[in-house]
């Protein structure tokens, strides 16, 4: 994609849409919803009120689409919008937003705050702005299949591995199953015991899936970008494969993210709906467990917490799965005090963990993190969102605290009842 | 012009024109957001969305009571304005005069009450908007200028109902005239939330219920 100031500007100026022209209309500048960014209120600098976040956009609406601000424009009285204005955004619409969303919870007159900085990002992808390493990750995935560059025959050792550590033999490329799989880059390379683990809870509950060769990767930098082209090339990867399987239901792994861009932004993306369903993988679990197809043994009797991914929960819609499978298989589970559609961030979403340099910024703001699980005392925090697992990893290790991170589907693989067994 | 001719300016002419201009004005606003349009849902819904963009509407009314600091003031005198500007008993009979009918008043000392809380609400909210760093960093010349349209009725009627300051007559003007000069600020400043904010709520509502968020 060619990018300049211009693209940039007539970018902003077509995303802004019916919802969007009503949240700059009835925003009073109270401030509110900085009470619920965890940038804001753990570093306290002004700049990261999420609605300033947004100036360079209110602007452009004022001045294009009311007439008074085309009155003012005409005249001479409002300030057109500079690349270095939108150079100085890049810090706080890229690397200082996870875009969690837990701002729009706030807002009086509720504005879906989050909703405009997605198309801001759009904006400042024209403009050439993206975080180099967002645009790292968007060209290996377009051209490896995968965020982190690494080839299919790597996801495939995965998989060989998987099938001699559990005797279960586990598909890819096969047409006419239950489920296509996805999996996140995270998962293959960090914790792949995701794959065992979900043959053995598929295996139980004779449930058929595939992985795909060509669309196995469910992160979506295109979403993080603002570059809808590359977003909707991977959706649309996604879709072929699925057509080409004939499969009608497609899991989204334990990562938020991919699940806001298949799920939910995907067919408007590529403008037309599925041929398919979508679900999070948590959804699939749940959904076996109450048709009594998923059987577990015991449980777990650490006192342990969940952390609500913010793109799956909050702003996926996904809230009572989790609770269901926890109360399934953990008899020592805790909420936070803050928790679901209000969960604090854990700091690494929307890309930000992606970027380097927001290092310490992400140090600064995992203390409130670290105060919802101390306060709570609990040995272990149980996440379904790679992304989440990496950074509580990285912030507990920080800090020192003694607590496991571990993924939800791995907890009910602990848990499930063995053939033998049953 | 002499007080008398002003006064009777203030509740002819001006009023009609500046009820015109807030009309007209508004309803501009809400045209202009709505011809923007919005993109069709393409993803399958959890539910239609309609639901909770109106349980949205309500719900975002409720205070929460974890900002307690930085909304207590404002509920205090959007409440006070409500209850001043249509409970109070001659703005009641205007009320009336113009529609046919309209509630019952409230005792005058209910309505003083409600206006210097008010008062010191509207005040303690400016304050905050030099002290409280975010909405410091939010707030226009624009924002300075609809705290003052709000607060100046308030301040007039006060001072005309107790006969404080100028003569009377010259006091009920200028009260009527502030808030013509409010009317006419509801269309062209931010003011227009309190026509705007149900679009604003019914969008993110409905957006949430298609995803099955809870407004």
């Amino acid at each position: 994609m060619t990018t300049s100031f211009e693209q940039g500007i007539n970018t902003l100026k077509k995303v802004i849409d019916a919802p969007i022209a009503s949240y700059f209309s009835s925003c009073t500048s109270c401030g509110l919803c900085a009470q619920g960014c965890v940038f804001y209120t753990e570093i306290g600098d002004a700049r990261y009120t999420p609605i300033h976040r947004l100036e360079p956009m209110r602007r452009i609406w004022e001045q294009e689409y009311t007439v008074l601000g085309r009155l003012k424009k005409l005249v001479g009285l409002s300030k057109a919008v500079t690349q270095q204005e939108l150079q100085d955004h890049v810090e706080l619409v890229f690397e200082s937003c996870t875009t969690c969303g837990r701002c729009s919870m706030m807002c009086p007159v509720g504005n879906d705050i989050v909703y405009m900085i997605r198309k801001m990002r759009e904006g400042m992808t024209a403009a050439g702005l993206a975080p180099k390493e967002l645009k790292v990750a968007a060209t290996k995935t377009l051209e490896k299949g995968s965020v982190m560059g690494f080839p299919m025959d790597t996801l495939e050792a995965m998989v060989r591995a998987a099938e001699k550590e559990t005797g279960i033999k586990i598909n890819i490329d096969e047409p006419n199953v239950d489920y296509l799989l996805l999996l996140s880059s995270a998962e293959v390379m960090q914790f792949n015991e995701i794959i065992g683990a979900l043959a053995q809870i598929f295996e139980q509950a004779g449930v058929t899936w595939t992985l795909s060769s060509t669309a196995h990767e469910a992160g979506n930098p295109g979403m993080h970008m603002g570059a809808s082209d590359i977003e909707a090339e991977m959706i649309n990867r996604i879709v072929a494969a699925a057509e080409e399987l004939n499969i009608k239901r497609v899991i989204s792994p334990e990562c938020g993210h991919a699940y806001m861009a298949i799920r939910w932004e995907g067919p408007n993306v590529i403008g037309r709906p599925y041929p398919f369903k979508v679900y999070h993988i948590i959804e699939v679990l749940d959904r076996l467990r109450a048709e009594g197809r998923l059987k577990t043994t015991g449980c777990e009797d650490e006192r342990l917490t969940f952390h609500d991914p913010c793109q799956a929960a909050r702003r996926g819609g996904v809230n009572e799965p989790q609770r269901n499978l926890l109360n399934m298989v953990t008899c020592n589970f805790v909420e936070m005090k803050d928790t679901q559609a209000c969960n604090w961030c854990c700091g690494g979403g929307g890309g930000v963990s992606s970027i380097e340099s927001t290092e310490p910024l992400r140090k600064k703001i995992f203390h409130r993190k670290r105060r919802q699980i101390e306060e709570l005392d609990v040995t272990t925090v149980v996440t379904m969102c790679a992304t989440c697992r990496n950074t509580l990893e990285e912030g507990i290790e920080d800090n020192g605290m003694e607590v496991e991170v571990l993924g939800l589907t791995e907890v009910v693989a602990n848990h499930l009842l063995k053939e033998k067994e049953a | 012009m002499n007080e008398i001719e002003l006064l009777n300016w203030a509740r002819g002419p001006g009023l009609t024109y500046a009820t015109i201009f807030m009309v007209f004005g508004l309803t501009l606003r809400v045209i202009e957001i709505l011809a923007m349009g919005r993109d069709k849902e393409l993803a399958e819904v959890r539910a239609s969305g309609v639901a909770n963009g109106w349980r949205m509407i309500l719900k975002r009314s409720i205070p929460e009571p974890r900002n307690w600091k930085y909304i207590t003031a404002a509920y205090i005198w959007h409440i006070g304005l409500l209850i001043v500007v249509f409970f109070f008993i001659p703005h009641t009979q205007l009320f009336r005069d113009v529609f046919g009918w309209w509630f019952g008043g409230v005792p005058s000392f209910i309505i003083d009450f409600f206006t210097v809380l008010s008062i010191a609400a509207l005040l303690y909210t400016l304050v905050q908007r030099f002290t409280d760093p975010a909405r410091r960093i939010l707030s226009r010349m624009s924002d300075y200028l609809a705290w003052l349209v709000t607060f100046l009725p308030f301040v007039t009627g006060y001072m005309a109902f107790h006969r404080l300051g100028t003569d009377y007559t010259l006091m009920l003007a200028l009260h009527i005239l502030s808030v013509e000069l409010l009317m006419v600020a509801l269309p062209i400043s931010k003011l227009s939330h309190a026509v705007t904010f149900f679009m604003a709520r019914y969008y993110t509502g409905s957006s949430f219920g298609r995803r099955g968020i809870q407004a």
